[in-house]
């Protein structure tokens, strides 16, 4: 930088000060539509899970189809469904909706197949029907599965939402653009920093969730 | 914009038939040229720092959580984060800046698959092989690298899969390659040829995990495949 150029610092207090508004638009924004994306995905991932289980030949086709739609890159998916959904952020929820639907169907089936046969046979013994079977002692065996997976699902959701610039709604990505295109250095910087954040936090209330929902993986590890 | 759907996909086939569209120094082919080169530079660039690093840490068999560190890290951080912050330091923008984000995000994936390859070679298989008397080197050269390369090469494939996903977004910071269609459509409005690019983006990278896929399935021995399950690369993400 010449000596003639007004200073241009990675972070700024002034900045945040003076855009106060903007930047907690854009991160309740993210923040927002994140949680939308997931819990959608899972209210549509579970059903689909089941339906896959219960008839093994749907397994690979849906299996499949999820490998393939993570080919088609994120930047193409808003493209193909904009022209359709519109510029906004229901494009942007749509395509977050769909490469979340991937990772946790994947894993809620893999956790599913995964529960011990013998814990099966035992609950079969002890005159268990499917729904309380299900709900009461796969569900319960396939929580850590899950969990990884609603992780995975969630911290890739939050990096997504940036892409969501490209139809005018990518949170904390609209900032990261406007920044480049003025040049703004403390914009980038604290956007950038700001969405790193918001993954780790969505990361760490998972982990204590889960830890939460099972009390007893820590008694296992304390033994 | 709604009923317009079918207009659009029209106005898609219209461009992509418009035989003007293909040639010259912004057509699709010139484009995909330019797309490809890119993916080339960046997964060479990824593999040149990965591959060693995972050979050295799975020979070593330590350094497991620095490779799950570096991966989720790179799981969190938008791929838009990193452009827009070399666009405004001295890196600069264009495709120089997007080559090397993408070789950042290939990175991870090469790194973990080389080290877990390396990792699940048999200790019997290595205790064998000192007891022959092979030093360190031959070790690495003649035993560990032919049995962990299948792994390997799923996770130079995973990177290659989400490069080539992730140079589109090239286009948002002055660079090339395909994502430029996509850009230029939006900007002026052309959803027909911002469809049209969409699709031949996602074409261009199943065509890449397509081939990549099938060279993997014709390269690896007969033995090397019966009874392992292990050759599934590590999950691959979507270009974020």
């Amino acid at each position: 930088m010449s000596a003639g150029q007004p200073p241009n610092p990675w972070l700024s207090w002034t900045y945040v000060e003076h855009n106060w508004g903007d930047i907690t638009t854009a991160l309740s924004r993210h923040t927002t539509l994140t949680i939308q994306a997931v819990l959608l995905a899972m209210a549509l991932a579970f059903p689909l899970a089941l339906l896959a289980r219960a008839r093994p030949r749907l397994a690979g086709p849906v299996l499949g189809l999820s490998g393939a739609l993570y080919t088609v890159p994120s930047l193409a998916l808003f493209a193909i469904l904009a022209p359709f959904t519109g510029i906004g952020r229901t494009t942007v929820l749509i395509g977050l909706v769909a490469y979340a639907l991937l990772v946790l169907v994947r894993n809620i089936l893999v956790g599913l197949q995964g529960v011990d046969p013998d814990v099966l046979d035992a609950a079969r013994g002890l005159g268990y029907g499917p729904t309380r079977m299900l709900l009461a002692v796969e569900l319960p065996n396939a929580l850590p599965t899950i969990v990884a997976g609603v992780r995975l699902a969630t911290v890739s959701t939050v990096a997504l939402v940036t892409v969501g610039v490209v139809v005018g709604y990518g949170g904390l990505g609209q900032l990261m653009f406007r920044g480049f295109r003025s040049g703004y250095r403390a914009e980038v910087m604290t956007s950038s920093l700001l969405c790193l954040a918001l993954a780790l936090v969505f990361d760490l209330a998972l982990v204590l969730l889960g830890r939460a929902l099972m009390p007893w993986a820590r008694r296992r590890v304390a033994a | 914009m709604s009923g317009a759907g079918s207009g659009i996909i029209s106005d898609a086939i219209a461009w992509l038939n418009d035989p003007l569209n293909w040639t010259g120094p912004h057509g699709i082919g010139a484009l995909t040229v330019e797309h490809l080169g890119m993916s080339v530079g960046a997964v060479l660039l990824g593999a040149g720092f990965a591959l060693p690093l995972g050979l050295w840490l799975g020979h070593r068999r330590r350094g497991g959580q620095v490779t799950v560190l570096l991966s989720n890290v790179s799981r969190a951080m938008p791929t838009l984060a990193l452009l827009t912050l070399f666009a405004s330091s001295a890196i600069g923008f264009g495709n120089r800046a997007v080559v090397i984000a993408a070789a950042i995000f290939a990175v991870p994936p090469i790194l973990t698959n080389t080290f877990t390859g390396m990792l699940e070679v048999d200790a019997d298989v290595l205790d064998a092989a000192r007891g022959m008397g092979l030093g360190p080197w031959r070790m690495l050269w003649r035993v560990e690298v032919p049995l962990a390369l299948p792994v390997i090469a799923a996770g130079v494939r995973t990177a290659a899969v989400q490069v080539v996903a992730t140079v589109p977004l090239a286009a948002l910071v002055a660079g090339g390659g395909l994502g430029v269609i996509i850009n230029t459509g939006l900007a002026t409005q052309r959803y027909g040829q911002v469809l049209a690019g969409g699709v031949l983006v996602a074409v261009l990278s199943m065509s890449v995990e397509g081939i990549l896929a099938g060279t993997q399935r014709l390269v690896t021995p007969r033995f090397m495949t019966a009874g392992r399950t292990s050759r599934q690369p590590v999950a691959a993400l979507p270009a974020t």
